[in-house]
């Protein structure tokens, strides 16, 4: 995990506290490395401290990874949070803003897709939550 | 469609035996479709530095245009389409510059220097350098396009203090969502830099509001609360006060003013300045 | 762990925030302050968050915890030096920090706890507040 232009993929497992700071981190490199602007790098790494925070909570601990991701025109930064935990049962009323069931301000979810380009969720009760969002550069 | 190496070695051996005649009239073509406005020398070594670089490629790098060997060929073809981009040529202008060695080469057929059926297919080859270069050529535009919209942004956004404490941003021109984030940042930015706690958004310019800019406003605005800092809208002509009414939209509890003195004034006040207006001395 | 220091100057606490703050590291700030304005019968707490990069929900929810806590003790609290991306993206995530004062640096927030402090004192029942929720309340 260096700092820099090492642009390839990388993984940090969140089982802790201190590891959301981590991804934090480690996705403010990597956004920083693609040149993302100033207000495109705050946005994704908050909504990324979102996602990871309810990977912790919600799915019990789980990984993230951050790959660079290039469509020809423009560069980006995508990251996958997966988690093995039970699942969201209802997903529409899970991206309902002020909707929480772990007593925080029900903005984790809703919020952080607010904040990304592309937000994609992959959920089944009792298998688990896999949470894919990019940031382009402009 | 590729050319056989054989094919290629005749074209190749063609500009070469020809140098001179090519050369000649390929800029003569050139020029009459530019009416002047390249010198005749200039165009004669931009048409020289092609031809040469066509024959350099050889017979195996003269198959296609994106063979291995025809590097420097793309790359003379890049440089000259970029050149003529940059100067303000037009498309059809930049494609005829290369579609007129086609004409070159008919007219050494009519000669009896080349075979009809080689025409032909040099013809193909010609084609994809044109391609080639019209590709390079929109590739150019595109980048200066997008050069002076950003130089545009920088221009039309700016921020000014206007009193101690007090800034304001007078908005010209209509208000996109890429401008209106550009006007936010640096408003926000300007703000901290010279610790005013007062913004004044002046909209006297903007043609009109709808939805999504009002949003923007109406986002910035929340911002600078956030920061610590109180905005005021003012300049709001009476068809966009009409529009913002009929479109629904709340401004809530966010200081509207006719005019950017009214703003002013009214900072000024909640600050306690007083702001007088000087009556002219009478003689009692 | 680490934790968040917490200085007295005069009438005031300030925390200046200078680390990315796991949400342990937040809570702890979070009942520090409780204390130390208890202990210290301070009546103003300005909270920096110039070196912070970022804010989430989860910072953004203890800021509006402390400031309700502090209200409670008779204490007023200021969030200074919030830096314009963080802004920006708060409004889109949706976060609107109600009930907290907020100001452009620590200076600025010095004057409007001075200034609301002034205005607490000299209350005689006839000094209606324009924004109920967002001034300290006289005991």
């Amino acid at each position: 995990m260096t700092a820099g232009v090492d642009l390839s993929p990388k993984a940090q497992a969140i089982g802790s506290d201190e590891d959301v700071v981590r991804v934090r981190q480690l996705v403010r490199t990597v956004a920083v490395a693609v040149k993302l602007s100033l207000v495109d790098q705050t946005k994704l790494v908050t909504a990324a401290s979102e996602l990871a925070r309810n990977t912790l909570i919600y799915g019990g601990g789980g990984s993230a990874e951050v790959t660079v991701v290039d469509d020809g025109r423009r560069r980006g930064v995508r990251i996958v949070f997966a988690d093995s935990g039970p699942g969201i049962p209802d997903l529409d009323l899970a991206l309902t803003d002020g909707y929480t069931t772990g007593g925080g301000l029900g903005l984790g979810l809703s919020g952080a897709r607010r904040l990304v380009d592309e937000f994609d969720v992959e959920t089944a009760a009792g298998n688990g939550t896999r949470v894919t969002v990019t940031k382009w550069s402009r | 469609m590729a050319l056989t190496a054989e094919e290629s070695g005749r074209l190749v051996g063609l500009l070469a035996a020809h140098a001179e005649r090519v050369v000649q009239r390929w800029a003569d073509i050139v020029a009459a479709s530019l009416h002047g406005r390249l010198s005749q020398a200039e165009l004669r070594l931009q048409v020289q530095e092609l031809h040469r670089s066509m024959i350099d490629a050889g017979a195996e790098g003269l198959t296609d245009i994106q063979s291995e060997g025809a590097g420097e060929l793309r790359a003379a073809l890049a440089e000259l389409s970029r050149g003529w981009a940059r100067q303000g040529f037009s498309a059809t202008e930049t494609a005829v510059g290369l579609y007129a060695l086609k004409d070159v080469l008919v007219e050494l057929a009519e000669a009896g220097e080349v075979e009809l059926r080689d025409v032909v297919a040099f013809g193909g080859l010609i084609d994809r350098m044109g391609l080639f270069t019209f590709e390079t050529y929109v590739h150019t535009r595109e980048g200066l396009i997008a050069d002076q919209a950003e130089q545009l942004l920088e221009l039309s956004t700016p921020v000014v203090k206007i009193w101690d404490g007090v800034v304001a941003v007078p908005l010209v021109g209509t208000l996109d969502s890429a401008r209106a984030q550009v006007v936010m940042e640096r408003l926000l930015q300007t703000l901290v830099d010279t610790g005013s706690p007062h913004a004044i958004i002046d909209i006297t310019g903007v043609p009109a509001v709808d939805t999504q800019v009002a949003q923007h406003i109406l986002k910035t605005v929340v911002a600078a609360r956030l920061m610590g800092a109180d905005c005021i809208i003012s300049g709001i002509r009476p068809q966009i006060a009409q529009t913002i009414v009929a479109l629904g939209i709340e401004f809530g509890d966010i200081a509207t003013k006719a005019s950017l003195a009214d703003a002013l004034r009214h900072v000024l006040r909640l600050t306690g300045v007083e702001a007088a207006r000087r009556q002219p001395r009478r003689e009692a | 762990m680490e934790r968040v220091p917490v200085l007295k100057i005069g009438d005031i606490l300030l925390v200046s925030i200078q680390i990315d703050m796991s949400d342990q590291t937040a809570l702890a700030l979070q009942e520090d302050l409780a204390e130390r304005i208890v202990a210290t019968g301070c009546h103003g707490v300005i909270i920096d968050i110039t070196a912070l990069d970022i804010v989430d929900s989860f910072v953004g929810r203890m800021l509006s915890t402390i400031a309700s806590i502090s209200r409670v003790l008779d204490a007023e609290t200021v969030v200074v030096g919030m830096r314009p991306a963080v802004a920006i993206t708060l409004v889109e995530l949706g976060l609107s920090l109600n009930g907290i004062r907020t100001a452009l640096n620590v200076e600025r927030g010095m004057e409007l706890i001075a200034a609301s402090r002034e205005a607490d004192l000299t209350y005689d029942g006839e000094v209606e507040y324009p924004e109920p929720g967002q001034t300290a309340t006289s005991p």
